[in-house]
């Protein structure tokens, strides 16, 4: 098989000094109340509850989650500050102490 | 590769430029980054119990200088967008909270100095009722809140 | 199922009374029934230009289409162009691989549907990727989700800005019968409750059924393959034409079937000159 690929999708662009963070995360989301048709009885609660986007290895954003977030959730925010080619980093825990992360570099003005 | 075909729609983005403006005079604070998830907030049944266990208070104000970007009526209620942008100085947290759902706090976002108070993020709805935003600033809590009307549930299958 | 009843007798007042096109599938010839086609949904809905009729029902609501455009901000279906991307650049076991059987690259739509004069039949793009794995000794993939869909949207993807043209070669009459029995498909009503494709896709779009607005069925081929949120997952043309079928009560055909073939070859013909610009996304 092909290798593991990250569970997040990332891009980051700078305009006019502000950068914008998008992220598309794979993640079931399970909110605890849907039921397994087969079997009737509920899937368990399987949910990102956090969030954290990095900026040069300062934290700008920590996001807390419920199952009330759509699966394969998305995030977008944006920060001051960011330049072409510098890294910006997002990761996630879930409930079930699953994670996982990926970087990105910044497009911007060269 | 993927920017060149990637489709691309033309759009107004009136609310950045104010927001933007407020970061960069420095106003916003430099609070610390919230860590722990708010299980008190989260686990909430109802709107006024679940801002307490947010904010601590359930003085809050609303306010015009929110912007929440949702559909009038949510396509799917499994996906619905939000966005969520404020031209208030000093934010340090937004939340996203759908009235009616069984636990209607969604989101939470805890912002960083430099961070732009404009976050987006697709959540689900059970039912038609108002997405609320709920933004922190200094100690003030402010709301604003737009109706989404659902048509497919997004809690069930 | 008592509500779809209900909503879809009410679709029934307006039934199918085609002038639109001719009851006898062979009275008219391809090239007229793309005229006849087109016009009836242009005017229909005057003010949409005919590139848009690629999107669905977003090209005529506004107020789907505000959700549609903030998904495609980060659209689900990006994933799986990746994946389907390493798919396409991981040989077989053999050695080869997709590009030694698609010598031309991967931006492959403007090749399929097309009529095989030789094997009689219309090959469609998801069958060629499978006959391309078996003559490499791979065994074939599942038609209507998973890896097929995901090198479809690879290759789909590759293949955005190229134009529909698929051609029914003349003098084959092979070929016309296989584009007339697509035809006659789509303008039969089948099933418990009676519905042709056209019934909804005609001469009710616009219309609500259910929670659902009916798109038009010109472009109808173009966007695919689709991430549903109903599915929460990329599927297949041929996976959407069987879950029409299945609402109308009827039993659907299988997917890559010849009846389905010949509905795609017929169903693509429609929408010559409009742009492929799958994968996308629907609610
Ligand atoms: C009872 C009405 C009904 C009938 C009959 C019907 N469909 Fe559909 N079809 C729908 C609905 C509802 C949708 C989802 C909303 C939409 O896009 O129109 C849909 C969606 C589609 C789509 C996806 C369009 C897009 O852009 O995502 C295709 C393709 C399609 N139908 C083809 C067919 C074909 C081919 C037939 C005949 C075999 C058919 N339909 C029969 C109701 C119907």
């Amino acid at each position: 098989m092909a290798k593991a690929k990250s569970s997040i999708k990332l891009r980051a662009k700078e305009k006019n000094g502000v950068t914008t963070v998008k992220a598309l995360m794979s993640h079931p989301m399970e909110t605890g109340q849907r039921k397994n048709k087969k079997t009737g009885e509920n899937i368990p609660e399987h949910f990102i509850q956090e969030v954290v986007g990095e900026y040069n290895g300062k934290v700008v954003i920590t996001t807390s989650w419920s199952g009330g977030v759509s699966k394969d959730p998305y995030l977008s925010f944006s920060f001051k500050g960011g330049a072409n080619g510098e890294m910006v980093k997002v990761s996630w825990t879930d409930n079930k102490g699953g994670s996982d992360s990926n970087e990105v570099k910044i497009k911007g003005k060269k | 590769m993927i920017d060149v075909k990637r489709r691309v729609f033309l759009k107004g983005s009136a609310a950045a430029g104010a927001v933007v403006a407020a970061a960069g005079a420095g106003l916003i604070a430099p609070q610390a980054v919230l860590a722990e998830w708010n299980e008190a907030a989260f686990r909430s049944k109802t709107v006024a119990d679940a801002i307490k266990a947010q904010t601590g208070t359930d003085a809050t104000e609303e306010s015009a200088d929110i912007k929440i970007k949702a559909p009038e009526i949510a396509e799917n209620g499994a996906v619905v967008p939000v966005s969520v942008s404020s031209s208030i100085a000093g934010v340090t947290a937004i939340s996203i909270l759908a009235a009616s759902n069984p636990s209607p706090m969604v989101a939470s976002f805890a912002l960083g100095e430099s961070t732009v108070a404009d976050v987006s993020t697709r959540i689900k709805m059970g039912k038609t009722g108002d997405v609320i935003a709920l933004v922190q600033a200094g100690d003030k809590v402010y709301t604003a809140k737009k109706e989404v009307k659902v048509t497919i549930g997004g809690c069930g299958g | 199922m008592k509500k779809t009843v209900v909503a879809i007798a009410i679709l029934c007042v307006v039934g199918l009374s085609s002038t639109v096109v001719a009851k006898n599938a062979a009275d008219t010839t391809p090239a007229q029934d793309i005229e006849t086609y087109r016009s009836y949904f242009t005017k229909k809905f005057p003010g949409v230009p005919l590139q848009e009729f690629s999107n669905g029902v977003y090209a005529i609501d506004k107020v789907s289409r505000d959700s549609w455009e903030a998904i495609e901000e980060f659209p689900p279906y990006e994933p799986f162009i990746e994946e389907g991307e390493e798919l396409w650049n991981t040989p077989f076991a053999n050695g080869k691989g997709y590009a030694d059987c698609f010598k031309d690259g991967p931006a492959q739509r403007k090749n399929y549907p097309h009529w095989d004069a030789k094997r009689k039949m219309v090959v469609t793009l998801p069958l060629a990727i499978n006959e391309c794995r078996e003559a490499n000794g791979e065994k074939p993939l599942k038609w209507k989700v998973g890896a097929i869909a995901s090198l479809l949207a690879y290759m789909g993807y590759e293949s955005r800005g190229q134009t529909t043209n698929v051609v029914i070669p003349e003098g084959d009459a092979d070929a016309l019968a296989a584009y007339n029995e697509g035809k006659s498909q789509y303008f039969s009503r089948r099933g418990q409750l009676n519905f042709a494709c056209a019934s909804c896709h005609m001469q009710s779009s616009g219309m609500h059924v259910r929670t659902d607005i009916l798109s038009p069925g010109l472009g109808h081929t173009t966007g695919w393959p689709v991430y549903r949120s109903k599915w929460g997952n990329l599927g297949t043309l041929h996976r959407r034409f069987g879950g029409c079928n299945k609402q109308v009560r009827a039993k659907p055909f299988k997917a890559q079937s010849k009846e389905y073939r010949n509905l795609e070859y017929f169903l693509t013909h429609m929408s010559n000159g409009i742009e492929f610009n799958g994968p996308s996304a629907r609610k």
